[in-house]
């Protein structure tokens, strides 16, 4: 709450709080965080906005997301680039939506991306097979997951054009109360 | 469903002249630009073709023209009901061909409802939207059609002005002008929703803050909205401060990292109640500390008899050395305390304290600071299950099952290894069945398998039912015997030793938390020789049977105390003072019941895991059966409260004992229990929990206290209300008293007689509520109704678009034939 730190300035502090989930001790906290997957590359003062990219293979190495098997597609949604070499911007960002305050929408938007493996915008029957492959670590049989992925273009595409589209996915979404508890990382 | 459409991109066609659709200028973020630019390219031929032939008469797709589309079939249909099947039938089969021409799939592709979402642009455009609504809305009341969440730039409902075909610049200068003009926590509530990127939200900000200032100093502001503006911002930073607070307060935020991250969300809601109760029971403390507490414990009473000396036994039974302390109701004194009577308790304060001293009226105290904590706790636990039950409960009961299992059961929170593993073995079952289930649904059962199934649910919940009854009834006697035990020997002295005495007091906490530890357990045996079919079910039926003998056994002793223990008061010396008697009986409770959970923890889960381990040699430990350790946490609860009249520090007792709950149950889940190997649906088990909290639990507690205070005389010669009168009495009395001394409060009395003792007012107000809740279940009723409506609008609308792309598709196949259509057109024209 005192002033004492001299990595942001106030303006800096402000402006992160406005934007995301997280109170100013929430972002110091997971600046030292983001600090310590690479102390040498990551500047101590952040008030003359450096310019520093982490490497996908530092955050796909955090504790949080080392086992989970989706880790990559995380990365890659919420980095600029698109490849998972993530800024504290992105790291920020990726962490407020995926924590315990974001609504549903915002978080359902961003889950709809990370299912979406070949970024069309419509999660596709190819997107669900590599879905339920990474959810079962490949241990359901081809035809057991095309019976899933019919069953689930079935019930939730609404306008039947045999893909998801945002919407379809939102909808589905709003009808599953688990999913703010589930898509959810502590940190 | 309807048939699917087969837009398959990857065909070989498509790289031929196809733009990828992550192509940011193919993107379009409304209709309007996307009609002028198809306009502009294509030429005029294919609409041209199309007039053609709505113009001539004698053309064979004369019934095509008129069959625009299944939702307004009904209204056109010109020709007669077979010929509009038939060409419905024609047109699903040209939807299952592939050979969709070039600059098909070139439309398709840049379809509105395929680019929305994806560009930047267009989430701007979306939010320029959502600002303009919420600016719209707040100067006038919101009408139906607001509840639209869609991300398709609809152009019903929100005004021609939206439409525009601004390039994204002048969209984003729209939307800081949108966002300026709101209050600043709409501002920051849509600035934190906008699913765009962190650095892009910063600059929206800046720039909404820029144009802010700007405005700000041009315009001459009055003084007040001056003040008010930075008075919003003065709060909001204190508001800031204030979060920041209570989160660096973090209450075990590690460990429940450690547990939700090797168990998953379900485990975790477990330490996330017993978290919840903590803090309900941290504020009743707070509460009846500052108020009863701190003013008795400065003027302390007269002391009557000797305070006996401190043996251990104390801590347990509550009694001996604690028996006259703060702890208990009859410690509490029934007049006013002045600050300069000190020493001087039981005769009238002097004169001379009046003017200058401060006085506390005790009796006054006690009753409204208890009937206080009741309420705000109600007010707490209402509003906590209305929002639970509220994220919970969805209007529409549509079947998804399979789908929501797909992308809602990956626990993000499970980091260990191992527990990942679980987690996948367990979705991978979950699908299994469901999968199993849809294809062996149209499988009967026959009626004799139908029978016997009846048949052992009845006898289970027989057993069942008759082992609750049968243990209640032991209490009952039990209870009896104690309490003749104890008339008898307080009436003749007899030679038993004082601590024997004490000690027997712990019988009946002991019996009833065997009792509760013992019955779950032969429940657990009855369902598993029951066999259920389905999971939810199991837990339904075994948390429903935990729930009746507990809220039985609860029952009995309330009834065991409020009737016998009060009603011998006047019998006997030893029950003289029989409230601080049923508070030492509450301490004894909880107490007990702490020493009950811990050598349940050690032995039932250490013992059996390492038994597992080394006799049974398999690698399975046992699961932390989450309902029941819950229903205990909520049974320890509602003893807390019963014991908030008679021991105002019980609540402090309570905390002392979650605190180390919260330990043990840690450590012990640790290192002897395994991550649940079936699913677990934790807002709707949360939701149950709170609910149970409330309804059984608080209403239970809240009606004991209720008739205590109303109906039972309290006792001549201890705690704040001595006199042979119920504490309502007292307390009406000690108020009237105060009215007298004060006169200005007369018409608090007046208003008090005229509103809250009058019947009409009572019955017109309940009659309100009533309809208010009619009226809202009309609405939910309405609501659903229209999302049905808006179901089958997506569905034409996916018609519609099917159909407008196979014309399309055979419009431009038409041009590509030349003989017969030229000839036919040069005829027409």
């Amino acid at each position: 709450m005192g002033n004492k730190q001299t990595i942001f300035t106030a303006q800096q502090l402000d402006a992160y709080q406005d934007c995301t989930y997280f109170t100013r001790k929430e972002i110091l906290r997971l600046f030292y965080r983001y600090r310590d997957l690479a102390p040498q590359l990551v500047p101590l003062d952040y008030t003359n906005h450096p310019d520093v990219k982490l490497p996908y293979e530092l955050i796909g190495s955090m504790p949080e997301l080392k086992d989970n098997p989706f880790r990559q597609r995380i990365a890659e949604v919420f980095s600029e680039d698109g490849e998972g070499n993530m800024t504290l911007d992105n790291f920020l960002d990726m962490f407020s939506v995926l924590s315990e305050m974001a609504p549903r929408d915002l978080k359902a938007y961003y889950a709809f991306k990370i299912y979406d493996f070949n970024n069309d915008d419509f999660i596709c029957k190819s997107d669900l097979e590599k879905t339920l492959n990474k959810l079962t670590r490949n241990e359901l049989t081809e035809d057991e997951v095309k019976m899933v992925c019919e069953k689930v273009i079935d019930e939730a595409d609404l306008d039947n054009d045999g893909r998801l589209s945002l919407e379809d996915f939102q909808h589905m979404i709003n009808r599953a109360p688990d999913f703010l508890s589930t898509f959810h990382i502590r940190i | 469903m309807a048939h699917n459409v087969n837009f398959d991109l990857s065909h070989p066609r498509v790289e031929a002249g196809l733009e990828s659709p992550a192509d940011e200028e193919g993107v379009h973020d409304s209709f309007s630009q996307l009609i002028a630019e198809e306009s502009q390219k294509e030429g005029p031929s294919d609409a041209i073709e199309l007039q053609y032939q709505q113009r001539n008469p004698e053309d064979k797709d004369r019934d095509n023209v008129a069959y625009l589309s299944p939702s307004e079939n009904r209204r056109w249909r010109i020709g007669s009901d077979k010929t509009g099947e038939e060409d419905k039938g024609r047109q699903t089969d040209s939807l299952l061909k592939d050979s969709w021409s070039s600059a098909t799939l070139k439309i398709l592709s840049s379809m509105p409802s395929r680019t929305i979402g994806r560009s930047r642009g267009a989430i701007i455009s979306q939010y320029y939207n959502r600002t303009a609504e919420l600016r719209r809305r707040t100067q006038r009341r919101a009408s139906i059609k607001d509840f639209s969440r869609s991300a398709r730039p609809s152009i019903r409902g929100y005004g021609v002005e939206v439409d525009t075909t601004d390039s994204a610049e002048k969209k984003q200068e729209r939307l800081i002008q949108n966002l300026q003009n709101l209050s600043a926590v709409d501002r920051v509530r849509l600035l934190k929703e906008m699913p765009l990127n962190l650095s892009e939200k910063k600059s929206l900000r800046r720039l909404t803050l820029q144009m802010t200032k700007q405005t700000r100093s041009s315009s001459n502001l009055r003084c007040c909205s001056y003040l008010k503006f930075h008075i919003i911002l003065a709060l909001r930073h204190s508001w800031y401060n204030c979060l920041s607070f209570l989160h660096s307060l973090h209450l075990w935020q590690m460990p429940l990292k450690r547990v939700s991250g090797r168990f998953g969300s379900g485990v975790l809601s477990y330490f996330l109640f017993l978290k919840t109760l903590l803090f309900f029971n941290m504020f009743l403390f707070l509460v009846l500390g500052s108020f009863l507490v701190v003013p008795q414990a400065v003027y302390p009473p007269e002391q009557l008899e000797n305070r006996k000396s401190f043996t251990g036994l104390e801590l347990f039974t509550g009694g001996g050395y604690f028996a006259n302390t703060l702890l208990y109701y009859g410690y509490y004194s029934n007049h006013t305390l002045h600050s300069c009577s000190k020493n001087n308790i039981s005769s009238p304060p002097k004169p001379e304290c009046d003017s200058k001293s401060l006085s506390y009226n005790m009796p006054l105290a006690y009753f409204f600071t208890i009937g206080l904590s009741f309420f705000v706790t109600c007010i707490i636990l209402v509003y906590s299950m209305s929002k639970s039950f509220g994220q919970s409960f969805r209007i529409d009961k549509s079947n998804g099952m399979l789908a929501m299992k797909v992308f809602c059961s990956w626990d993000f929170k499970v980091i260990k290894r191992s527990s990942v593993r679980l987690l996948s073995e367990n979705i991978r079952t979950q699908l299994k069945e469901l999968l199993g289930e849809a294809h062996h649904r149209h499988i009967r059962s026959t009626i004799s398998d139908k029978l016997v199934r009846l048949v052992m649910h009845g006898l289970g919940w027989i057993l069942c039912i008759g082992a609750t009854a049968g243990c209640v009834a032991v209490i009952y006697y039990f209870s009896d015997y104690m309490h003749k035990e104890q008339l008898k020997s307080s009436q003749n002295d007899s030679g038993d030793p004082e601590l024997l005495k004490e000690a027997s007091l712990l019988a009946l906490p002991v019996l009833v938390s065997f009792i509760n530890l013992m019955l779950p357990i032969l429940f657990q045996f009855t369902a598993w020789m029951e066999k259920y079919n389905s999971p939810s079910l199991r837990t339904f039926v075994s948390l429903s049977r935990n729930l009746i003998l507990k809220v039985s056994v609860l029952g009995v002793l309330c009834f065991h105390w409020l009737k016998r223990v009060a009603g011998s008061a006047d019998n006997n010396k030893a029950f003289k003072c029989w409230e601080s008697f049923v508070g030492q009986e509450l301490y004894r409770f909880l107490i007990i019941d702490f020493i009950f959970t811990l050598l349940a923890t050690l032995f039932g889960e250490l013992l059996w895991r390492s038994f597992s381990d080394k006799v049974l040699k398999r690698n399975r430990r046992p699961g932390f059966d989450i309902a029941k350790n819950v229903l205990d946490l909520i049974y320890g609860q509602t003893l807390a409260w019963l014991g908030l009249l008679f021991a105002p520090l019980l609540p402090a007792v309570q905390i002392l004992k979650l605190l180390l709950l919260f330990y043990i149950k840690m450590s012990s889940v640790m290192m002897n229990c395994q991550a649940p190997s079936r699913a677990y649906r934790v807002s709707q088990m949360t939701t149950i929990f709170i609910t149970l909290l409330c309804f059984p639990s608080f209403l239970g507690a809240s009606v004991c206290v209720t008739y205590t205070m109303w109906r039972l005389p309290s006792s001549e010669s201890c705690g704040p209300f001595r006199g042979n009168k119920t504490m309502i009495q007292a307390g009406k009395q000690r108020i009237v008293e105060l009215v007298k001394e004060n006169p200005n409060l007369y018409f608090l009395a007046e208003a008090h007689t005229y509103l809250v003792e009058n019947p009409l007012v009572l019955f017109v107000g309940a009659t309100i509520f009533l309809i208010v809740i009619y009226f809202q279940s009309q609405v939910v009723d309405g609501q659903r109704k229209i999302i049905a409506l808006l179901q089958e609008q997506i569905e034409n609308e996916g018609e519609d678009k099917k159909f407008l792309i196979t014309r399309l598709q055979s419009v431009h196949e038409r041009k590509r034939t030349p003989a017969r259509n030229l000839t036919s057109q040069d005829s027409g024209c």
